[in-house]
């Protein structure tokens, strides 16, 4: 096993000893389940969503709707958790001079915190998927899936496109979990770096919303978490994918190479 | 070629500001030593040990372990070495073994055979699967020397180990220290209580304000001060003068109804044989050595303390 593999493995084993974690991925897995609940017992639906009309329709749609519910707030939220948590938490437990005098390098500490803190991103978005699917599918079934174009999508295609959009999802996300471990790296402050994540993420929302910003708002990371709209489009719409893809890169490559030469080159006094 | 020194710091320097933490610190730690590293609290002790670990960046200077830099060479300058820098510390929320095994993961070669032994040696073995945020101070400090040794060190960096435990732990720990350099182990050790060092160590460096104002052998250091006497007399103004006279008696100070003054054995012989001859009643004619807390506070209590007056 690989030293950046090593790191890693003990990251998620110290992930999953500790509430925070639970408490996310709890939260990402009650919010689809309370949500179809409500719509099983109550009347009316999103209708103002993407897909919202057609939620009673299929057990497919539930997954859709969940996405963007919880890019505003949810999912920022969650992410932010763990990753403006997993530097600072070193510095607050005074556990960065322990495995810094051991025989890693910095720079694979730091990758196998990366990796960690993006491992968890995904295990709570496809655990969103997994309780929303099974919620949608036990109150309504699995029937073909009405595209954004209107056009009909069968349920094997529609378990593709949901996987898709998954993944195209989460990259504006790790843009998300990349500002959290830079300010977990900056301040070596767990509260400040979460609440300021998560600030963070609802101010490139906001900007979306703003009049005047148009101009600029393809650019923005809150638009991004729409770009899975483009899959469910016929045909496939590649243009919100793609700017999804290289604006993402973008919005993580800058805070985590900020992050990487910072933990290089910081003094460890006292944490 | 001999083996580069386990540790060689050379005009170390740490500002934060306008604040100069480690001011131009020279030190070689030989192999096998038990090296005491000496100050009080605030001397700038324990930003030197985490310079020499690279935990923090000189802002001058170099320290090389075993010849090779943290700064440079990164986690390979620490192949040998191992220890903690003021109280070790470890995740909460893992059990000991846990937090053994993944700093044993962190470590080159089988570390992770030897978890079990390690927590037998500390006498942790019982309580290896209890989460160390309920560990008593005594507990993580054993643990500290259990994570130390997982790395089989050729050099253990022991910033003040002692302190917060009870006199048993304090007795526990010194025997281990005393073992572990029996078994060859070369080790630093920062403190600030001198009866430790004086019982543990065979060099040390004591360290002012950032400054090292004696580094050498702990017994030349104590020797440095001997030749002092301390002389009764139940005429103590004649037996001043006798002592002002005689050749090579030296320094003569009346102090507590005593006259103390520097001789060699020597010189005291003929003093004693002058204070007869003159009919000087002597009660009193005996060595004085200073003790290691004696020459402490003189060297890092007096504000013209230097290395040239220690060794002188």
């Amino acid at each position: 096993m690989s030293a950046v593999a090593k790191v890693y493995r003990w990251e998620l084993a110290k992930l999953l000893a500790q509430k925070r974690t639970y408490l996310g991925l709890f939260a990402a897995m009650l919010i689809p389940a309370a949500f179809v609940i409500s719509l099983v017992f109550g009347s009316g639906g999103p209708e103002e969503v993407p897909l919202g009309r057609y939620i009673r329709e299929t057990g497919l749609v539930a997954p859709f709707v969940a996405l963007f519910f919880m890019s505003f707030w949810a999912f920022p939220l969650i992410t932010a958790l763990v990753a403006g948590d997993i530097v600072a938490a070193e510095t607050h437990n005074g556990t960065l001079k322990t495995i810094l005098t051991r025989s890693r390098e910095r720079g694979q500490v730091f990758a196998g915190k990366v990796l960690a803190s993006l491992s968890y991103m995904i295990v709570v978005v496809f655990a969103m998927a997994v309780v929303a699917v099974v919620a949608g599918g036990l109150a309504w079934g699995f029937h073909p899936l009405t595209s954004l174009s209107g056009t009909k999508v069968s349920v094997g295609q529609g378990f593709g496109l949901l996987a898709a959009s998954l993944g195209v999802y989460l990259l504006p996300l790790a843009g998300i979990a990349a500002f959290g471990l830079m300010l977990s790296t900056l301040t070596r402050n767990s509260a400040a770096s979460v609440v300021g994540t998560l600030m963070w993420a609802v101010l490139m929302q906001l900007l979306g919303v703003l009049p005047g910003t148009e101009g600029i708002r393809p650019y923005l990371l809150g638009t991004q978490f729409e770009a899975w709209h483009g899959f469910l489009r016929t045909p496939t719409d590649w243009v919100p994918v793609i700017r999804a893809l290289w604006v993402c890169a973008l919005y993580a490559a800058l805070p985590l190479s900020a992050a990487y030469l910072v933990f290089l080159r910081r003094d460890v006094a006292g944490e | 070629m001999s083996e580069a020194h386990p540790v060689a710091a050379r005009a170390l320097v740490k500002r934060y500001g306008e604040i100069v933490a480690v001011d131009h610190v020279d030190l070689t730690v030989e192999t096998g030593d038990v090296f005491g590293y000496l100050g009080p609290n605030g001397a700038g002790k324990t930003t030197s040990l985490r310079m020499m670990l690279g935990l923090i960046r000189p802002s001058e200077g170099s320290v090389r372990l075993f010849g090779r830099e943290p700064l440079a060479d990164g986690a390979r300058a620490l192949d040998g070495v191992a220890g903690f820098v003021e109280e070790p510390k470890f995740y909460p929320y893992l059990s000991a073994r846990k937090n053994l095994r993944l700093l044993a993961d962190f470590d080159d070669g089988d570390s992770r055979s030897r978890v079990e032994e390690m927590l037998e040696l500390v006498e942790l073995r019982d309580r290896a699967k209890d989460r160390v945020g309920g560990y008593s101070h005594g507990m993580r400090q054993r643990l500290g020397i259990a994570a130390a040794l997982l790395r089989q060190p050729r050099l253990l960096l022991l910033d003040e180990p002692t302190t917060g435990l009870d006199p048993a732990g304090m007795r526990d720990m010194r025997e281990l220290v005393r073992r572990l350099a029996g078994e060859g182990i070369t080790i630093l050790l920062s403190s600030h209580l001198l009866g430790e060092v004086e019982e543990l160590c065979n060099r040390v460096a004591i360290i002012r304000k950032g400054r090292i104002v004696y580094e050498g052998a702990l017994r030349e250091l104590l020797a440095s001060a001997a030749g002092g006497y301390r002389l009764k007399s139940a005429d103590v103004e004649r037996a001043r003068l006798v002592c002002l006279a005689q050749a090579g008696v030296e320094n003569v100070r009346l102090a507590d109804g005593q006259l103390r003054f520097q001789a060699d054995e020597d010189a005291v012989a003929a003093l004693s044989i002058a204070l007869g001859q003159a009919r000087i009643g002597t009660t009193a004619l005996v060595p004085e050595t200073a003790s290691l807390e004696e020459l402490f506070l003189g060297l890092t209590e007096g504000e013209g303390a230097s290395s040239e007056e220690a060794v002188a």
